[in-house]
């Protein structure tokens, strides 16, 4: 076996493994979304972000802690985009190069308003913000600020 | 040490509140007239306009993203308002230490690439940005001339939808400027405004 056929069967198992793993981004509707986290035996963390807010992409580790950290319990950590519709390309290869592990959306919006009305009608629009829903608890919250991890994991404990 | 202590701590708590509980504006207030520096040099005050009969104030910048989306329909909202008394004011809100593309001098350059028809000014305190309560950009505020002063009618975006996709959207404030013109009440007088959060001076 040459070496040169070892090598591009590791190139093509690399990048196949890469390919399987790659996080693929989808459209979401309002709709849609609540229908999601309606379901009773999760607890969901809604993270609304976009690519070009800083402080926004600065908080995402954190969220993707939470989630790698109770992966085998019921929670869902949903990061979903606010970015504009023509941007749907350029929310995948964020998602991809910074190898997000949540489950990653666009925002579909047809009205702005009522998108930002129907998570919250307390939330201004500003991002970041996070909404966090246990349906069996009756608990729902949102919360238009920035979190650390430790914050993060506190809300989880405190409404799981 | 300890009276000086107390009176340091109600200093700062006293501080913390003021610059807190700045809500701004609400439809029914009279809004502040301003002086601010437009890109030509001048300063421009809602006083000048002798024959308006109000303003379309969009706090605005050059950066955001929601800004330059909105960039097009901001200038059509002076061509299409201007000449029937309710001429566009654009601020920009920003410390441009915060957010070096949004200094005056990148504003210059943007207002004379774009042909602005409206003054672009720039809240170098960013006290008139407090005032009025503008929370992200583009955020527009339409005031109403009246014998009391400028009574701010409307307060939010410019539609609800800022990409600019959907034929059928809801032009708030062509809506509102189009009920002061006729008399009308304004149907939807309050919205979101969607956007970039404000680029505030830091430790101000």
């Amino acid at each position: 076996m040459s070496k040169r056929f070892i090598f591009s069967m590791l190139f093509t198992i690399c990048f196949t493994v890469a390919f399987a793993q790659s996080n693929p981004v989808r459209l979401l509707t309002i709709q849609q979304l609540e229908k999601r986290i309606s379901n009773p035996d999760t607890v969901y963390v809604v993270n609304f972000w976009a690519t070009w807010c800083g402080p926004c992409v600065k908080e995402l580790p954190n969220f993707d802690q939470l989630q790698t950290t109770y992966k085998n319990k019921p929670l869902k950590v949903l990061l979903i985009s606010m970015d504009f519709k023509s941007k749907f390309n350029e929310v995948k290869a964020f998602a991809k190069t910074r190898k997000l592990v949540s489950e990653v959306f666009l925002a579909d919006k047809t009205n702005e308003q009522a998108f930002i009305d129907g998570i919250d009608k307390s939330w201004s629009g500003a991002l970041p913000g996070t909404l966090i829903v246990n349906t069996k608890k009756h608990f729902r919250k949102f919360y238009e600020q920035e979190f650390i991890y430790t914050e993060l994991n506190k809300l989880y404990q405190t409404n799981k | 040490m300890k009276k000086f202590l107390a009176v340091l701590m109600l200093a700062v708590t006293g501080l913390v509140a003021f610059t807190a509980d700045t809500p701004g504006y609400k439809v029914g207030d009279i809004a502040t007239d301003f002086k601010l520096k437009n890109v030509d040099g001048k300063t421009i005050s809602l006083a000048n306009y002798k024959s308006a009969k109000g303003y379309i104030v969009v706090f605005t910048c050059n950066h955001c993203p929601y800004a330059k989306a909105y960039e097009s329909r901001i200038m059509d909202l002076d061509k299409m308002y201007a000449s029937k008394g309710y001429p566009v004011i654009a601020i920009s809100p920003n410390d441009p230490v915060s957010e070096p593309a949004d200094s005056f001098d990148n504003m210059k350059k943007r207002a004379a690439e774009k042909k602005y028809t409206f003054p672009y000014t720039i809240d170098e305190t960013q006290d008139i940005t407090r005032t009025y309560g503008a929370k992200a950009t583009p955020h527009v505020f339409v005031l109403q001339k009246t014998d009391k002063g400028n009574v701010v009618k409307y307060i939010g975006a410019i539609d609800d939808d800022t990409e600019n996709a959907n034929p059928n959207r809801t032009k708030y404030v062509e809506n509102a400027v189009n009920a002061l013109l006729s008399g009308k009440a304004i149907e939807t007088s309050t919205t979101k405004a969607i956007g970039c959060s404000i680029k505030w001076k830091k430790g101000a």
